[in-house]
């Protein structure tokens, strides 16, 4: 196991304490980085036995990296959380509810199709006023503190969700400058179906060909942040094959989330000598959709847009793929835009994958600082590169009766480049 | 620690602020200092003066060590545990409480980070001076706690020039104020003795701060050398011409490839660098900056570079910031040491560390606060190979007599701790020790505040004075060596 290794790489200065979403609610050194980085020595050297009260200290991690940004020790805190936590799902039994409460997330999220038949039966619920009446009555309260956040959680539907589907090839606008396969995402493609329409009109105005594999599955992203690592392999292995052999000069996505486990398929299968190299070959073709447009370059005319907008960093952009400026540039580079940072926006929203489900008083309360500066900003527009933030943000601020207009990056781009409309204001909790 | 002792405590900050399972508490067995560990018997989170005082009253009565705790990266180990103590973390005590800017001062609470106070006055264009490389996450307390210096030290004074006040918990579990908002109070300056206590005499919890102007203007410069002699004469000379630089810190070869892995600034492979930071209006920055650049080509400088821009100022901070726990990259372990020496002596010094280095086969990075004298001898090792730990804490110990035989000191800002409770004795005759454990006695007579920190303990008969290093931790702790 590298992991000895990399332990060893930490020096005990501390500088990842203030990074630490949980280190700053509470305070508390074994819920910060290095007193996690602690434990796993610790489990390491036999001092401590893997038991359920040392997991919680790892199940308290968000996964947001923000500490590997911040560590000047180059520690790779990233890799130790994700074998710890493989390790904890061999290892240690959980609680029968929580066990079924996990398997429940990993049968419905992973699986798109899954997730739209679930679409119309909440399609009729919100549409029947039932919704709006159980958010006003506060009934959601009432409901197991899980099942309640996972309600809360859902964005506005329309049909657009029941029935999404992308072209499977879309021709490049112009001269082609690159042909790009197109990793559609679960959570993405049926609750934001806009985010990857806009994602591929934008890439076709940039001179893009654009290939979206049909029968693409999970990558896997939800299954490596819970340490369930075969099913994330197998899950890999799939995703691989149906973008192999298309003649593409790179793979496009637009989660944050996805994209930071599609540039480690070459980890997550280093150990499979029929897969390493197909994986790494994989990886290293894999961009973010701000990361490739920024390669290529603009080329399509952006048309004026008078908005002030607030950008998000996507903890699965910023920290784990290093992405700041990238992002940022795809708003920049249109005219009349105003692009406003938001306080300490290197710190996460308590989204951080299926966290707010499992754990949502922890979530809720390193996402309500969160809502506080994203609130400070006053901005027209929320700009967040990804599903789960954007999910969170606007249920905390919902709460409040704010309601915050949201879209990611390339949805504003487009509106910019073909007029499309932007996302409005959903609904709130009042 | 006695379930029934704990309950206790749990009962004054909550049970949730009140960690006694075992995991928990091996993420507080040491601090910045690795290489001594000892398990505590219960970490308590306090969230005011009041529950402090009461779990004081509560570790005194059941006779249980005190050890208080900041962010825990001091690099002496003054937040080492005792085994089985009780830790008392002041990480949730973090609130502004106010400023009065027209005044100069600000009150905070004991576990601020230092950074949050400069960013809450930023708006209002003030900041708090001293600035320890770790200032992002050690707290004031802790800074309190040890006279915490920083790069900008050498112009704007070390923590206690900017200490006005603190409320503190004395041994008896009373809450008492030293000093206050107004400038030089009359009587004896108690507040004094307590900056730089290393937490032997009681429990900072609230401090006022002594709050500046930002300076309208900084300009830095980079210069480069051929080896640390001529950096350091160009030290001598920026001083010896009448500039008060704002800091001047060095750095040899092996720091400065561990900053360039850290930032990816471009700095080349060279002898030496300085970075000078001059500041005041901005007429006066410029010209000073100018100023100081001539002087340090013509004391041999290979190149002088400034700044593109901010972006590129901070980052070459951040570079010289991180570079301690950068040094990380360019080798599996290390000490940091931490001495002074008079700035003349910086050429001389930095050749018997080098050579100190060669006669023990290990490598030795420098980086330090050039204009105090005060070096950061980071000594490099691999802890795997047998014996190689041991090796570095002797070669760092000898680096420590080398600062005193040259006229300096065993320590500029990290305090004394565990770590250097032996070299005590190098410095001081026993008549100045047994004064100062006079002072610390009329503060806390049982002594119970981390206990084992800045005053050798008292020895035993036949011992020799100040014997090579005093490691009782690891004996004590019930795990077994780390």
């Amino acid at each position: 196991m590298e992991g000895r290794r990399l332990l060893d790489d930490c020096v005990h200065c501390g500088f990842c304490l203030p990074a630490c979403p949980t280190y700053v609610s509470w305070g508390v050194e074994p819920d910060s980085p290095r007193g996690r980085i602690d434990l796993m020595r610790a489990l390491a050297d036999g001092r401590l036995p893997l038991d359920p009260e040392v997991v919680t200290h790892f199940d308290s991690c968000l996964g947001c990296m923000g500490c590997v940004t911040a560590c000047p020790s180059g520690v790779r805190y990233d890799v130790l959380i994700e074998e710890t936590r493989a390790r904890v799902e061999r290892e240690v039994r959980r609680p029968l509810a929580d066990r079924l409460f996990r398997s429940a997330i990993f049968a419905l999220f992973p699986h798109p199709a899954r997730l739209r038949a679930l679409v119309l039966p909440l399609l009729l619920w919100s549409r029947s006023g039932l919704d709006a009446l159980a958010r006003r009555l506060g009934l959601y309260g009432l409901l197991p503190p899980r099942l309640g956040e996972m309600a809360e959680l859902l964005p506005p539907l329309g049909a657009r969700n029941l029935a999404a589907s992308l072209p499977e090839t879309t021709p490049a606008r112009g001269p082609r400058r690159a042909r790009v396969g197109l990793v559609a995402g679960c959570v993405q493609r049926v609750f934001f179906p806009g985010v990857n329409d806009a994602t591929v009109r934008v890439l076709a105005s940039e001179g893009c060909e654009v290939v979206v594999p049909r029968g693409q599955g999970c990558c896997g992203a939800l299954s490596v942040h819970a340490g369930r690592e075969d099913e994330a392999r197998r899950m890999a292995r799939a995703l691989i094959s149906s973008f192999e052999g298309l003649g593409l000069d790179a793979v496009v996505v637009n989660a944050a989330g996805c994209g930071s486990t599609l540039k480690e398929y070459g980890r997550l299968l280093a150990d499979d000598p029929a897969w390493a190299a197909r994986a790494a070959a994989f990886s290293e073709r894999v961009r973010d959709v701000s990361e490739l447009l920024a390669r290529l370059g603009p080329v399509a005319p952006r048309q004026p847009l008078a908005l002030s907008v607030a950008f998000h960093d996507a903890c699965h952009v910023a920290h784990a793929q290093g992405l700041r400026e990238e992002p940022r540039a795809l708003l920049t580079g249109i005219p009349g835009l105003r692009l406003l940072e938001v306080p300490d926006g290197d710190q996460c929203c308590g989204s951080a994958g299926i966290h707010n489900l499992v754990d949502p008083a922890s979530a809720d309360e390193i996402g309500e600082r969160k809502v506080d500066r994203v609130l400070s900003v006053g901005a027209d527009l929320l700009a967040s590169a990804n599903p789960g933030c954007t999910l969170q943000i606007r249920k905390l601020a919902g709460r409040r009766g704010v309601a915050v207009r949201a879209a990611h990056p390339i949805e504003v781009l487009d509106a910019s480049l073909h007029g499309t409309s932007l996302p409005g204001a959903p609904r709130t909790g009042r | 620690m006695d379930p029934g002792l704990v309950a206790r405590f749990a009962a004054i900050v909550g049970a949730r602020n009140c960690l006694a399972e075992p995991p928990a508490l091996v993420t507080y067995e040491c601090d910045g200092l690795t290489s001594m560990r000892a398990r505590p018997g219960v970490v308590v989170l306090p969230a005011s003066t009041g529950e402090v005082a009461a779990v004081v009253r509560l570790a005194r009565e059941a006779g249980v060590a005190i050890v208080p705790r900041g962010a825990g990266t001091g690099l002496s180990g003054g937040a080492l545990p005792v085994a089985g103590c009780v830790v008392v973390g002041l990480a949730r005590m973090r609130r502004i409480l106010e400023a009065d800017l027209a005044n100069g001062w600000a009150r905070v609470e004991a576990g601020v980070a230092n950074l949050d106070v400069s960013k809450h006055l930023a708006a209002a264009g003030a900041y708090y001076a001293p600035d320890p490389s770790s200032q992002r996450v050690c707290t004031i307390g802790g800074n309190v706690a040890e006279n915490s210096g920083g790069a900008h030290c050498l112009k704007y004074g070390f923590t206690v020039n900017h200490v006005l006040g603190a409320r503190v918990v004395l041994a008896d579990g009373s809450v008492v104020d030293l000093g206050g908002p107004v400038a030089d109070p009359a009587g004896f300056d108690l507040l004094a003795a307590f900056v730089g206590s290393e937490g032997t005499l009681g429990i900072v919890t609230e401090v006022v701060l002594r709050v500046l102007r930002k300076p309208e203007a900084t300009r830095t410069l980079f210069a480069t050398f051929p080896s640390c002699a001529e950096a350091g004469e160009t030290v001598s000379a920026i001083i010896a011409s009448g500039i008060v630089p704002a800091a001047i810190e060095m750095m040899d070869t092996l720091a400065i490839a561990a900053a360039r892995a850290a930032t990816g600034l471009d700095w080349p492979e060279v002898g030496a660098a300085l970075l000078v930071d001059v500041d005041g209006t901005v007429g006066e920055a410029g010209h000073t900056a100018a100023r100081a650049g001539e002087i340090a080509r013509g004391s041999g400088a290979l190149e002088v570079r400034w700044p593109r821009d901010e972006a590129e100022r901070q980052l070459m901070w951040k570079g010289r910031k991180s570079a301690f726990a950068a040094v990380g990259r360019i080798s599996p372990s290390y000490l940091v040491q931490d001495g002074v020496i008079p700035r003349s002596e910086i050429a001389r010094a930095l050749g018997e560390v080098a050579r100190l280095a060669r006669e023990a086969g290990l490598r030795v990075a420098n980086v330090f606060h050039a204009g105090d004298g005060n070096l950061h001898p980071l000594v490099l090792y691999d802890a795997r190979v047998p014996g190689e730990e041991r090796k570095a804490e002797e070669l760092a110990g000898e680096i420590l007599r080398m600062c005193v035989r040259l006229g300096g000191s065993i320590t500029g800002e990290h305090g004394v701790g565990a770590d250097k409770v032996v070299y005590m004795g190098e410095m001081f005759s026993e008549d100045d020790l047994a004064t100062m454990d006079l002072v610390r006695s009329a503060f806390d007579p049982e002594r119970l505040f981390n206990p084992g920190k800045v005053l050798p303990a008292p020895r035993l008969c036949g011992e020799r004075p100040w014997p090579s290093r005093v490691r009782p931790v690891e004996a004590a702790d019930p795990a077994g060596p780390a």
